[in-house]
This record gives structure tokens, sequence and C-alpha cells, in this order.
């Protein structure tokens, strides 16, 4: 066992080695250790190297606040992450960890050149220089920079892991197991709250488990603790450990991280790793407590130097002395207490040194007692060491000048710059919070929320403090939800109650142009880069912020942002409110991917819609086609077909026999009630007042500027109801806009509005046979062309299947869609294939559709109109109600612009060359030999092979284009030009026919 | 102003960087200026550098409410491009890019302008179809654009899925070479500084309240925290707080504002070499220079001021992230921030004069006016300068929604602007 480890203390099994590895080597550490404390426990205090100066680092705090101590971690292929933090992440066994950011090795970096050329690389220096030669910057200057820059690498191959997320609602959250929120909890469900205590650790107790010796209601520290365990356990309370509140939304929506699977030995068969909770809360309780705050002196970021706090915090809760000799800085209390517990655990303490001249009498006497050095009203002006501190350099102040320097040989420093209230996720609600001079600190001040805040997150120190806090705020969240609470006091021995002053860079005798006292440790920022930036006319926080970089560190400023503040403030000769407070930004901690994304993962990414004829399509080879969410056939290849031969196919048979469409994901809303046929008139540009029950009408839907939004063929069922049918992609959007204006405009109509898209199977017989197909299908209903003419709808049977019959045409040939409630879709689909069986029936998918519409000239819209279409342009004028007092879009309709001459309009554009097939989305011009820009006069909408036609066809918007028909055009390809002759975009039976038959 | 080189950086090395000058003076509001541009955003600072160095107009002040560069230019994810389908806005974007190209050598800052190539995904006919026509109106005019197969799109971004298997696999992606990423601060800084070293005044802190208007109808000047400035001349450029501005003039502007979220993850070594967007699966990413990966999407679906945006947009948008790029399930998202954008019926911007003269207005740029910055800057000036619209803008005016001649990139745009 290592010497650095103290039998017997911490909360670690000392009977249960874990090995693990750290570049390559291999340690043991204890169950129950972090990585760092392991790390520590075995003498490594070197673990990275800075982001900019590429200098040595060791570990400084034992949270997640920890700047420096950022490592990859990896437990077999796929599992490899960066920039993990060695003080949270749990040591397990088998856990292979390496260093970041170095070349070769940790103790061997070449990027410390960079540390040396430092002068040159202050603040904000590559804004002032690799501008010339012009054009170097992204091809020299910047990869040079970038390989230099980021800290892990990332991830390279596909994650095994899966993520998980959960909703969760409850009276109160309390946020932070430390005393405060344990009271908080035990406060609120004493009073018949339901409580959730999410804790960022493994376990409870926050700071009382690395302070053993108080005593609470007569019980030590850990005794209490663990009754408060069982109490909470009793009460109801449920505990989240290993859960990181990770930011706070509108109306106390708090958004959770746990990690399941990153402490166990080996990862359980399909657990999830991390599940993502979303937590509304009736009331929330921030006791997320205080982060310790470094002091800025010149080398304060040699490996070796800690936060005291940590340094106390490893020897309690891990049973780890960092070192062998301390030596302790300090303007703060606490430290002084951590300085003791580590010398009765066996760390020489090398001197006390306190930045103040009157501390408190009694950790004097004590420190005196104990024979410790001290140094009050002393400053700390360097270290010595390369890749581990070995002394201290500390300087007397006199009258506010620094006396000579005298050095103090040690193997770690223990600083203490006082403690910053941790009030992340409040200012994430935009809570306010105003200065606190004394404490030097900014503390709650006007909340957003239903939150209270408690301990020492309101700035108040010690443990009886906090737990009477924490016990009030619990009290007063369950009386906010009606509750009658009770907030019980406690009795605190031993308690370690203190105070402190804050300071900017510590006083020193060195030239502070020349000084290297870092304040953000990660981000390699300096004071003097502070000041640099205040001197370069930065006033804003924000604007020192992003020209240092302080605070934007893996850390978030947890550790700079104060310390930051009062040197830019003391540069400016400002009050610090005054300079201000850069805005906490979610998630608290960084959060992995995977947590945000949970379930939603490959084939879950997004629900995938499928037709209740899908699965006949897939066991009969069809390709697929993604539109929208739905998956749609989009061929059926026989053989060795490609796309081109199938589909020619496909249309040759409903051209000359049958053929089966799956139209079942066309929108369909029902729009019923007295009102519906006004409703229709005012939302569709087509009159439906005198469409009779049992009629179909092909409508035409704009948007309030007069353009196109969707279409689709729509039936009277009876004088109070209509299906509508939309486009497949249209469908959701058509019925928000219908609700839009039924509830905001038009509330006095007596209209309801419902979504069948998925209550109906709709299958389309089209072709010269469908109706010999159907007929020996149909009961209940005359189909034959006089009884049931083209655009007509029936309800009748089919197949013995209860069915809503249209009668319509979207291939210009004979065609049926029949609706049929969507659990029958396939035994229909079934039946009609049987029934289609001597005639050759043939199931075709939505690239044949869309070449026999075209053939047509029917619009997809989206396609051949993309929301610059008019109905004019479109060629639909004949689908506007122009006796109608008004309808959505009419208004706009007569806007200069939309009536001008020279719009594009919709023709057909038939290639020149007859097999040539013009790309959709291809540029149309008339002079192909005009230099660049080029007049584009419209563009190809579709384009497609006819099989019936035998040749290619295309549609178009060209300007003007119903008046240029017979005239030609360009085509630029990219590899030459083709011209085209504008047509009639209805190339086949242009008398509709074959419709009719 | 003393000239950012590599021999000033050495020499001020070597004085302990003591030396280095202000970049801007923190100036006082005078009584009166020429011209008085409301914002000190990329643009606002952009139009009085543009306005003082080409058109000799310097008794400028920029009025910001808070800290220049704060808003927007400060807050978005830092794509640059100019394959936009319509010409007007291939004009003002590609307009936009070409002074980009030369933006850190005209201010003598280095706005990092990195042409890294902007990849754009196709995951249906529809994308296809939409990605191929602004390829070929591209190309006709002037601007580079090209398709790529998904095996092409791959070599030029090899962490980029192409799996069939995909839940919306990659059928293919439109590549501008030419487009890429800035540093946004520095690109308001760069500006700023070299406008102050031409003789704008830029007032940081000073809320404008009103617009105020004489009898016969023009701008006599604006109301602000510190007292009325008088100016004959107001350029508005103030992002999602534009409407609320105009307003105090009596124009009313065809804008709502919404949220847009970005976040970024934790630095890490390159592993991303180009900026990939997708409409479709709904996300995009680049790399910063410091190594983070720099995500966003689209706006929240309600209007709102709060620049806080909610989880679920965050939630969605990492999924497209894993969706297109699964090796970063594990990357860390380190923070995530909103702007607050203002977004015109067609998506298109809103630049140049408006019914009240000595009034102009320069906002509506949704999601996309980063990459304008230049661009917009350079045409509002002369605008302003010459009380007429320069050729760029002259289609971006504000009577485009009454006469409809709207220029309308949402409908090929879809999301992601």
């Amino acid at each position: 066992m290592s010497r650095f480890r103290v039998t017997g203390k911490g909360r670690v099994d000392h009977h249960a080695p874990v090995r693990f590895t750290f570049d390559g080597k291999s340690f043991f550490g204890l169950r129950g250790d972090t990585l760092a404390s392991a790390l520590l426990a075995n003498g490594v205090h070197l673990v990275g190297r800075s982001f900019k100066y590429h200098r040595p680092r060791g570990i400084v705090t034992a949270g997640s606040e920890e700047p420096n101590a950022l490592v990859g971690t990896s437990r077999g292929r796929g599992r490899f992450e960066p920039n993990t933090r060695a003080t949270l992440q749990e040591l397990r066994s088998g856990l292979v960890a390496e260093s970041q950011n170095r070349l070769p090795s940790l103790k061997f970096d070449v990027g410390a050149i960079n540390d040396a050329l430092s002068p040159l690389f202050s603040a904000g220096f590559y804004y002032k220089t690799f501008m010339w030669p012009k054009g170097f910057w992204d091809k020299v200057y910047e990869p040079v920079i970038r390989a230099a820059a980021g800290l892990g690498r990332a991830p390279e191959t596909t994650d095994p892991d899966r993520y998980a997320s959960r909703h969760a609602h409850t009276d109160v959250l309390v946020i932070g197991a430390g005393p405060a929120g344990i009271a908080a909890a035990l406060a609120a469900a004493k009073a018949g709250a339901k409580v959730v205590l999410a804790e960022e650790t493994a376990e409870i107790g926050g700071a009382l488990l690395s302070d053993p010796e108080v005593v609470i209601d007569g019980a030590k520290a850990w005794n209490w603790i663990a009754a408060r365990a069982a109490d909470l356990a009793e009460s109801g309370v449920r505990v989240m450990t290993r859960t990181t509140a990770i930011g706070y939304y509108h109306q106390n929506m708090i958004g959770l991280a746990e990690r399941l699977t990153d402490h166990l030995d080996s990862v359980p068969e399909n657990a999830p790793r991390e599940r993502l909770w979303r937590i509304r809360a009736r009331h929330v309780v921030l006791a997320q407590g205080a982060i310790e705050k470094p002091l800025v002196f010149h080398g304060n970021d040699r490996p070796g130097v800690m936060l005291a706090g940590a340094a106390q915090t490893y020897l309690h809760r891990f049973g780890v002395r960092v070192g062998d000799s301390a030596a302790v800085v300090t303007s703060h209390d606490s430290a002084w207490h951590a300085a003791f517990d580590l010398q009765d655990a066996g760390t020489g303490i090398a001197v006390i040194v306190d930045t103040r001249t009157d501390v408190r009498e009694d950790l004097v006497a004590e420190a005196e007692r104990r024979g410790i050095r001290l140094r009050l009203g002393h400053t700390a002006t360097g270290t010595d060491g390369r890749l581990r501190v070995s002394a201290l350099r500390i300087n007397p102040l006199r009258d506010g000048s620094v006396g000579n320097g005298t050095k103090v040989f040690c193997d770690c420093v223990l600083m203490c710059g006082g403690w910053t209230p941790s009030l992340h996720l409040f200012s994430h609600t935009k809570g306010t919070l105003k200065w606190d001079a004394e404490n030097t600190a900014f503390l709650p001040d006007r909340k957003s929320e239903a939150v209270e805040i408690a301990g020492a997150g309101r700035g108040l120190w010690g443990y009886g403090a906090a737990l009477d806090d924490g016990a009030k705020a619990g009290a007063l969240a369950a009386e906010a939800l009606g509750l009658s609470a009770a907030a019980p006091t406690h009795d605190v021995r031993q308690d370690r109650p203190g105070t402190g002053t804050a300071h900017e860079e510590l006083p020193t005798d060195h030239d502070r142009g020349h000084t290297r006292a870092f304040v953000d440790f990660q981000n390699d920022v300096t004071a003097k880069d502070i000041r640099l930036a205040v001197r370069e006319g930065m006033r804003s926080i924000e604007h020192v912020k992003r020209y240092t970089t302080t605070g934007m560190a893996t850390d978030q400023g947890k550790l700079s942002n104060i310390n930051g503040l009062l040197i830019a403030s003391n540069a400016l000769g400002k009050e610090p409110p005054k300079v201000g407070l850069t805005t906490f930004r979610p998630p608290y901690t960084p959060t992995t991917f995977g947590t945000f994304a949970g379930y939603h993962r490959g084939a879950h990414f997004e629900v995938t819609r499928k037709t209740p004829i899908d699965s006949w399509a897939a066991e009969n080879g069809a390709v697929w086609e993604p539109v929208g969410q739905w998956r749609r056939a989009r061929y059926f290849p026989q053989g060795s077909e490609d796309m081109d031969d199938a589909v020619a196919r496909e249309c040759r048979a409903v051209r000359e026999g049958v053929g089966l469409f799956d139209a079942s994901t066309l929108g369909k809303i029902e729009v019923t009630g007295p009102d519906a046929a006004e409703f229709m008139n005012r939302m569709y540009t087509n009159p439906w007042t005198k469409l009779a029950p049992g009629k179909l009408r092909y409508g035409v839907l704009l948007g309030e500027d007069g353009f196109i939004r969707d279409d689709g063929v729509i039936g009277r069922i009876s004088d109070h109801r209509f299906h509508v049918t939309t486009t497949t992609g249209g469908a959701a959007r058509v019925l928000n806009m219908m609700e839009d204006y039924l509830q905001t405009e038009w509330p006095d109509l007596d209209v309801w509005l419902t979504s069948t898209t998925e209550q109906w199977a709709v299958a389309a017989l089209n072709g010269p046979k469908a109706r010999t197909v159907l007929d020996g299908l149909v009961e209940g209903l005359d189909i034959s062309n006089e009884a049931f003419p083209m655009m007509s709808v029936a309800d009748c049977t089919v197949a013995g299947i209860p069915a809503r019959l249209f009668r319509l045409s979207f291939t210009g040939e004979l065609g049926y869609e029949i609706n049929v409630p969507a659990r029958h879709g396939r035994a229909l689909w079934e039946a009609l294939m049987e029934a289609g069986k001597a005639h050759g029936i043939t199931p075709y998918g939505t690239e044949t559709m869309h070449v026999l519409r075209a053939e047509k000239g029917f619009i997809i819209v989206g396609q051949d109109t993309d929301g610059t279409v008019t109905p004019d342009d479109a060629g639909l004028d004949w689908a506007i109600g122009k006796a109608k007092p008004d309808f959505v879009g009419k208004r706009s309709l007569a806007r200069p612009d939309l009536v001008a001459q020279g719009r594009r309009q919709l023709v057909g554009l038939l290639t020149q060359d007859g097999k040539v097939r013009l790309d959709e989305g291809a540029q149309i011009v008339d002079d192909p030999n005009q230099p660049t820009p080029m007049k584009m006069i419209g563009h190809v909408t579709s384009s497609y092979h006819s099989a019936t036609l035998g040749r290619s066809i295309a549609m178009a918007v060209i300007e003007n284009g119903r008046a240029r028909m017979g005239e030609t055009v360009h085509v630029p390809t990219g590899k030459g030009v083709e011209a085209a002759v504008i047509a009639s975009a209805v190339f086949y039976d242009p008398e509709g026919g074959r419709a009719k038959l | 102003m003393t000239r950012f080189s590599a021999l000033s950086l050495v020499r001020n090395a070597l004085s302990g960087n003591r030396d280095w000058d202000q970049q801007w003076p923190d100036a006082q509001p005078k009584t009166e200026y020429d011209v008085i541009i409301v914002g000190a955003g990329g643009h606002g600072l952009g139009a009085a550098y543009y306005l003082a160095k080409e058109h000799g107009i310097t008794n400028v002040a920029v009025i910001e409410k808070g800290w220049l560069g704060g808003g927007n230019t400060g807050r978005n994810t830092t794509i640059i491009r100019s394959n936009y389908l319509y010409d007007e806005s291939a004009r003002l974007y590609d307009h936009a890019l070409d002074l980009w190209e030369g933006l850190s050598q005209e201010l003598n800052y280095n706005v990092m302008f990195s042409q890294r190539g902007v990849l754009m995904l196709a995951h249906n006919v529809h994308d296809v179809q939409s990605f191929q026509r602004h390829v070929y109106a591209n190309r006709l005019n002037g601007v580079d654009n090209q398709w790529l197969t998904p095996r092409q799109a791959k070599e030029f971004c090899p962490i980029l899925n192409i799996s069939p298997d995909a839940r919306y696999p990659v059928m293919g992606a439109a590549l501008q070479k030419r487009a890429g990423t800035a540093r946004h601060d520095a690109v308001a800084w760069g500006y700023a500084r070299a406008a102050a070293a031409r003789g704008v005044d830029i007032i940081q802190n000073c809320p404008v309240t009103a617009i105020r208007r004489g009898a016969n109808g023009a701008v006599e000047g604006v109301e602000t925290a510190r007292g009325f400035i008088r100016a004959k001349k107001v350029a508005v450029s103030a992002a999602g707080h534009t409407s609320v501005i105009m307003e105090t003039a009596g124009v009313r502007l065809p804008l709502e504002s919404y949220p847009l979220q970005a976040l970024v993850s934790e630095p890490v070594k390159p592993c991303m070499p180009c900026v990939v967007m997708s409409n479709a699966v709904h996300a995009y990413m680049s790399q910063s220079d410091k190594g983070e990966l720099v995500i966003g999407s689209g706006t929240d679906q309600y209007t709102s001021y709060s620049q806080r945006g909610g989880l679920p947009l965050i939630e969605h948008t990492l999924a497209a992230i894993c969706e297109i790029f699964p090796t970063v399930t594990r990357m860390r998202m380190l923070r995530k921030w909103g702007g607050i954008v203002d977004v015109t019926p067609d998506r298109s911007a809103i630049l140049g004069k408006t019914p009240v003269p000595g009034l102009y207005v320069n906002c509506g740029w949704g999601t996309g006016g980063f990459k304008a910055t230049p661009g917009a800057g350079h045409v509002l000036a002369w605008t302003v300068a010459k009380d007429e619209p320069h050729p760029i803008n002259a289609p971006f005016t504000l009577e485009r929604f009454t006469t409809g001649r709207l220029i309308d990139e949402a409908a090929a745009a879809a999301v992601a602007h």
C-alpha cells in the first residue's frame, strides 16, 4: 500500500484493491476511490497539460469543477471518451486512462515550446497576426493552430452503449445532498410532500463527508448521514445519486443527467449508460453549496498546488494524503482546518501563510499548539519545481509593500482564496444576483421561478447554519404547496464556520508584466492577460471573457469567474457589480451527446411510419423511399430490373391493363359540423356550397401570401361532412393551419377537425381494366360509369370490407381509390391482387405514380411548386371560386407582383433529343452563350422517361411560359447545353377521355 | 491606432505587453451626429466603417444598449456561405463572401475566415431535387456549388455516416468550397477598431428608447438612456429588437422574433474538416479553431424575446448530430445558449429605406445574418450615404411584402439558413 494512503481513513474499502492503468502504467487504488484519489494515493500529481502553453498540470480539486485532471478513459471498443474529469470518475476495475494534449509524453511535451514563447502568445494574440501573406490563414496557420488546440482526441468508433430518458413529476426537487439539501428534503417530506433529492456524486453527505469530526445532534457526521439516509428512505424521498442537475428550464423543469454504468467494473448487458431526466417540480430547493476559489499568484498552476478543501476531501473521504510536506496559503479560515487535519494524518505542514494579519485567535492558538510555522500578513509570490512543486516563495506584506521573499520547501501547496456560492442553476432561470461585498460574492436576489436557495448558496458558512437554512427552505417549499411544515433546528458541535477575504492577483515583488499568475488554469489565462484585455479597451466582463477566454474552459469558470472579475474590476477601477458577471450557461457540467439523444438513435431516431400495406410491399421486394417520416414503396423490381426498367413495366401495366398503388400515406382530415361547407369555402380557393353529397372536387389551399400550400381531392360525404385529402408531407401542416384559423380567426364556426390519416388504408386501382377487377368485389353500389361517374364518392363494401369508394384519377386512367378501415388494409390489398390476377394486375410504387401523373401534367405540390407559385402560375386558375367573398390568400392574389407580366408559369418541356432526360432542378435560359451571371428564366421541376410516349418528358416553370408554346429554350447541364421546346404539360390523353371510360 | 503585425507582437512581447493601445475608445455621446446607427453588432459596426471609409462620413455614432457584438454577432454558429437560390440572395451573400475573403487584411484584424467548405446533405428525393436546383442556379449565377455523391461527401468529411441503413440515408450533398466559418467576436471587434480609428464614436451601454421625428415627419434623432442625440439620418440594425425600435417611429415591420439555440462540445483535437448541414435530419456542425464542435439547428417553435430556449430542441438537435456523426455520442456538450432572431415572412432580410425620411432599416436576417455581415454593412452604408439603395440591396425592400415581390428562400432553404 502506498505511503500516501492513510489506514483507517476514508470511505474507501481498504481491503478491496482495484487495478487500473494510467498512460500504460499499472496502478492499484481502492474500491470507493475516484481516479483522482487513486492517482494521488500513488503519488501521481502530474496528470495533464494545459490548453495553450502545454504547461504540466496536476489535480486541483476534488469535484466536477476540476480544470486540469481531464483524461481519456476507455473500456473496450467504442467506449473511449476524452476529457473525463478524473475527480468525478469513480475507479473501476480495469479502467484505462490516458493523459491528453501532450506529444510525445506527459513528462516531455514538445508543445511546451509555447510556454517559452508565452509573451508572444498573450491574450488575443491571434487577432493581431497570421494575416500575411493573404491566403495563408486557412492553408498554413490555422491547421497548425488547430492541431495544437483541442484537449483529448475525439472517439473514432461507434458507441455500443445505449442512453435512456425519463420524465418525472414531483412536489419538491432538492438539488444537492449536502447538509442543507438533506435537511431540506426531510423537512419537505415530513410535511407530506413528494420529494426527489438529486446528488452529483456517488453518495449523499456533501461537505460532511470531508468533515467526519463534526457532531450533529449528538451524532458524529457520518453516523448522522447514515441515520438521515434511513430517514429519507422512510419518508419516501427518492434519492438519486450520480445525478447532475444540468439545466433549469421554464416553469420549474429541470434536466438531470444520471450516470448508470461508468462506475461499474463491467457493463451490464443492455443497461443504459446514462439517463436524461426531465423533472417538473412544483417547487425547487437549490442546495448546491459553494466552490473553493484558488489564489492567483505566480506559479500557482504547478502540479502539487491544489485547493485546501480538496486536500481535506482526499484525506477524509478517500484516505489519501496529497503529500508529505504541505505549504498552506490562504485568505480564508477554512484552509486552517485542512492543515490541522492533514497534520493529524502525518503530513508535515511546512507553513501556514495567511494574507490576513488578524486571524481568529483560536485558529492561531491551535496552530501554535501544533508547532506549525505561521506567516500572517504574507503573500505567495512563486513556486519552484518542474513537474511537481518543490518550494513556495513567500513574502511579508508591510504597509502595502511587499518585503523580501523566502522559500519554503514542500511537495504540495494547499491554497484557499475563499468560496463562491454555486448559483449556476439559479442563473439559468434568469433570477438576478446581487453583489455581497462582505462575502465578495454574488448572492441570489430576485427569483423568477418557484425556488428556494439554501445554505452556502446564500453565503451562509458552517454546518449549523447550512442545516437550519436547509430545513427552513424545505419547509418553505412545502408551505408553498399548501402543506404545514416545520423547520427543525440542529445542535452542531465541532462546527467549522469561517470567514475570509478575497484578492485579485496576490501582491508580489515581481514585475506584474511578467508574472504567470493563472486565473483560468485550463485555458492558460493569467492575471496579466485580463489586465491586457482591459488595457485594450475590453470593458464589459463579456468582452474580457471572450478576448482572454477566461471562464470558457470545461469548468465553465467555476474556479475562475470571481477571480477574473476582481482582477478586471481592479484594472478598470470599478466595483465588481458594475463590471458584471458573465452568464452561466447550461449544462452545469459537460454532458454527453448520447444523454440528450436518448432513445432517438439509429432506427429510432425518428419513428418510421408504415402503412397497413407496408408488410405486403416488404414481402414483395419493394425498394423504399423516405417521404417525411413515412417509408413508401418506390418500385417493385422483378428479377434483375433496375429502377428505370421496373418503372417502365409498371407504367405500361397501368396504361394497358391495371395497376395497384398504396395511397394510404395521403393526409386525411374529416371536416364535420353545420358550418363545414362555409369553413371549406374560407380555407380552400374552390367553391364548396354547391358540391353535392357524393361528389368529389380537386381543392387548392393557399397561404396568406397567395401561394399554393397544398392540394388534394375532397369528397362531400354529406351536407355537414367533408373527407379532405392532403399531400403526404403536408398532412400535419394543413391540419395545424385549419385549427389555427378555426380557433383564432373563425371561432364562431361550428366545425370539428379530425385527422383520419392513419384510420384509413387506401388502395388506388388504376387502368382500363380497373372496373373489371373491382366489379366482382363491390357490394351495395353500382359502379358503372353511368351510376358512379368520375369524381364520385360513396360507401359500399369491397371484398366484404366496409369501404368509402372514390372514383378519381391521378394517372389519367380509369381509377378508384378504395378507403377501408386501416386494420383491413392488407386484406383489401390481397383481395384486389387476387381478383386482378387474371388481368395481370401490377403493384406499382411512387416513382411510377410520379411518371404517370407527369404524363398528364398533374402537379405535385412541393416539387412543381415551391412556395412562390400562384394558382394561375400553375395553370389552376379554374380552381378559384371567383364569386366567393373571401378565402385564405385571396387578397394577396391581387397584389401587383402576383398579377404582373413575366411570372413563371408551369409548362411542359420536350428536349430536342427525346433520349435526354433533364435533371430536376436544372435552370433554363434563352441565351446559353451569355456570360455569367446568366439571366435564368425558369427551371425544370419534374423530369422522367415516359415509357408510354417513348421519350423523355419534363415539367418546368418558365417566365411567360404559356405564351411561348413551341419556342425553344436552353438548359445548361454542366456538361453542355440541351435545347428543349416549350409544350403543354399534358403530354398524354389531352382530352381526358380515358379516366371517364 | 497601432497597426497589428508580427513585428508589433514581438516588440510588445518584449515590453511585457504594456504598450498596446485601446482597440476602440469608450466614446461619450456628442449632441449631434451626421448618422446614428442603432445596434453595435457586426452589421451596424460594418456600416459605420464603410460610411467612414468609402463615403467620407465620419461624424457617426454607433449606439448599443449592451456591449458591442453581444447580440447575434456573438451568439451565432459562424457559418458563412453564399449558395442561395434566388438571384437577389446569391448576389447579396456572394458580395459578402467577396468581402470576407479580404476582411482580415482590410481591417488589420484577423477574423480567422476559414474557407473550410460547407456540405449540405440531401436525405430524400425532395432534397436532391432542391439542392440540384441550387447547384444549377448557383453555377449560372457564378456562385460555386457542386453536387457530390455520398461517397464523395464522406471523402470530404470522413466522420459522416453514409450507411444506406441509416434512418435517413445520405443521398448526396451540395458543397460550396468557398464557404466556411469565421471568428464571430473578432468581426465585431475588428470593425469597431477600424471604425473608431476613422473617427466613429462607439457608445455602449446606452439603450435607444425611441426615434424622434420632426413636424415634417423626417427623423430628428434618437432618445437614449443618456438623453436625446440629434441626427438627420438614423439606421436601425438591432436584429430581434428592431421591430420594437422601429415602432417608436411609427413603422411596423413584418417580423417575428424566435429563440435560436446553439451549443458547443468540449474541445477535442481536429476531427471535423468542414461545415456539415442537414435540413432533413435537422442539425449542423463544424469545429472551431479551439477544437469545440459547434452545433445548431432550427429555432424554437414559439416566439419570444427571452434568450433561454428549451430542452426539447437540444435533445432533438443532438439526436440528429448523433445520427449524422455516430462516433460523437460520447462527446460532451459544454455549453448552450440562445439568441433572438428576427424572421420575415419570406425569410429574407429587409435592408433599405423606410417610409420615414432619414430612417433606414437593416433587419430580418433570421438565422442567417452573420454570413452577410460585411456585405450588409457595405450596402447599408451606401444606402444611408446616398439615400438610395445599392443595386444589390434594392430588391430587399420593405414594400415587397405589400407588392408581393418576395425573395422566398424559405421555400428553398426549408430550415437552416
